[in-house]
């Protein structure tokens, strides 16, 4: 008598399931430097809320990828993009986009902590004042604190926010630029390496971090190490030469991934 | 395992780990054959020697368990190497258990000894140990071979060893009911009888396990069951012996 009712709580689940947002829908992506192609039409989709893990060798193209996602390969001579990458509807390589609009919805945190030569304050306060987000000094300094919290920064610097920012220790540098990147409220966040820099305890700190920028943003993380992969994310892309070979929860992608070269890469094999 | 680590004493790690498994293996495999040999020629100098033999696998269990944690924390090892490594820890913990049964049994003896035991019964109980012995010996060979398609069928073999233990059961409850002087005698020997059975199970516990180490998933459905001296009562075994 159960059955049907059973199957249908089963359909609503499967439903529930394959209810995924996307926020960002990369399509037949390929990158050229010149003459050299760097990746072979790439489909990723970027789920919102989520954290992707970006994984593969040195030179596999996972960088090139995460750099797509802003434009951030615009600034390289001789880099041409083709396929289709959208944020929400738009497409970001329509010439229609303000490419300076995009990056402040599409924020980047690097591998090597690069605060402005300014202060505390002014490395959060630059990007809200540039973009007009601020309507007061009151506003501003609302947005400061409010960032320099999301980025679990508040407590230790509340007392010299006109301090220079590189005086920081280095993790303390990377949450600071995080602050600067969660600032201008951006949806999606994109880090390239942002731990390799940083010894386990900062790593730790940033590690803790993304946990809970997840809720209010969407991460996309390239990442040497394995075990943070596993750690932060809850898609993995694995890259090899150019392609993407395997894109799966984060729990299978470790455990028992589908694809030959993801598992010799995760095992530390050799292909 | 189709190519070997970069880091290559990792591979050396790994390989420890299997040798040191198929070795339990083979302790625990000859502790089950000798203790029911002893059993059934009421041999107590043989028994001694698989009782002493227990402390070789209840060691060997302590070492693949020691490397194996020390392994996880320096490799932090992923996919086939983790369950790899899983896998020989609880492996090895089966294989541990057999000895202890065989152990057991081998401590029956001389209780069994000192009443006789009827020629028939030990014919049923070799028959038992054989196939039990037999599914431990080919679980032992799949975990070199790793081939999926074996561990699966021993696993379906299961109830083979389950049906020929519900026989016995019924024979033993037999024997004790027409003559009360073969209840000591007979509750040993049952308890031998659930011993080789258990055996069967954790070999095929094992299949299971090397299952999971190969392809990364569980193996599917029920296990074949067909023990059904759970519900075998006195009356019943009067009837049918009648």
């Amino acid at each position: 008598m159960n059955m049907m009712s059973e199957a249908a709580v089963e359909k609503a689940l499967d439903k529930k399931m394959n209810d995924i947002s996307y926020k960002m829908i990369g399509k037949d992506v390929s990158v050229y430097y010149g003459d050299k192609r760097a990746l072979y039409d790439v489909n990723l989709n970027v789920r919102e809320n989520t954290v992707t893990a970006l994984i593969g060798p040195s030179g596999c193209g996972k960088s090139t990828f995460l750099r797509t996602l802003n434009r951030m390969n615009d600034t390289i001579d001789g880099c041409r993009v083709t396929g289709r990458i959208t944020l929400d509807t738009d497409d970001i390589y329509d010439p229609a986009i303000d490419v300076v609009e995009l990056r402040a919805r599409v924020g980047m945190v690097f591998q090597k902590p690069n605060p402005f030569p300014k202060s505390i304050y002014e490395n959060v306060a630059y990007g809200p004042r540039i973009h007009g987000l601020a309507k007061s000094k009151a506003d501003l300094d609302a947005i400061v604190e409010r960032s320099l919290q999301k980025a679990g920064l508040w407590n230790e610097v509340k007392d010299r926010l006109q301090e220079g920012g590189t005086g920081l220790s280095g993790g303390q540098q990377q949450r600071l630029c995080i602050a600067r990147a969660v600032a201008v409220s951006p949806e999606v966040i994109l880090m390239d390496e942002p731990c390799s820099a940083l010894d386990p305890i900062a790593t730790a700190k940033v590690e803790e971090l993304i946990h809970e920028l997840r809720a209010n943003f969407t991460i996309v993380i390239v990442t040497h190490s394995m075990q943070q992969a596993a750690r932060v994310s809850q898609r993995t892309a694995m890259f090899h030469l150019g392609n993407l070979v395997e894109e799966n929860d984060t729990d299978k992608m470790f455990t028992n991934p589908d694809d030959q070269r993801t598992q010799d890469y995760i095992m530390g094999r050799f292909g | 395992m189709s190519s070997s680590h970069i880091v290559s004493i990792y591979d050396e790690e790994l390989k420890y780990l299997s040798r040191r498994i198929s070795e339990m293996g083979g302790t625990a495999e000859q502790m089950v054959a000798d203790s029911v040999r002893a059993l059934v020629t009421t041999d107590a100098a043989l028994a001694q020697k698989v009782i002493s033999e227990d402390v070789i696998l209840d060691t060997a269990e302590r070492q693949i368990n020691d490397k194996a944690i020390v392994t996880i924390a320096k490799r932090q090892p992923m996919a086939a190497d983790l369950r790899e490594i899983m896998g020989a820890i609880r492996i090895a913990a089966e294989l541990e258990r057999v000895g202890d049964l065989g152990k057991n049994t081998a401590k029956r003896v001389i209780a069994v000894q000192s009443s006789g035991m009827p020629r028939k019964l030990a014919r049923g109980l070799e028959h038992l140990a054989e196939l039990a012995l037999m599914q431990l010996k080919e679980v032992l060979d799949v975990y070199a071979t790793r081939s999926i398609e074996k561990a699966k069928a021993i696993r379906e073999r299961d109830d083979e060893i389950d049906a020929i233990y519900t026989s016995l059961f019924r024979e033993l409850l037999t024997y004790m009911m027409e003559d009360p002087r073969n209840i000591t005698p007979c509750t040993h020997l049952l308890f031998c009888a659930k011993n080789i059975e258990r055996i069967g199970d954790h070999a095929t516990n094992i299949a299971e396990t090397i299952y999971y180490m190969a392809t990364g998933s569980q193996p599917e459905g029920e296990r074949p069951k067909d023990d059904t001296s759970t519900s075998v009562v006195a009356a019943g075994v009067a009837d049918a012996s009648e």
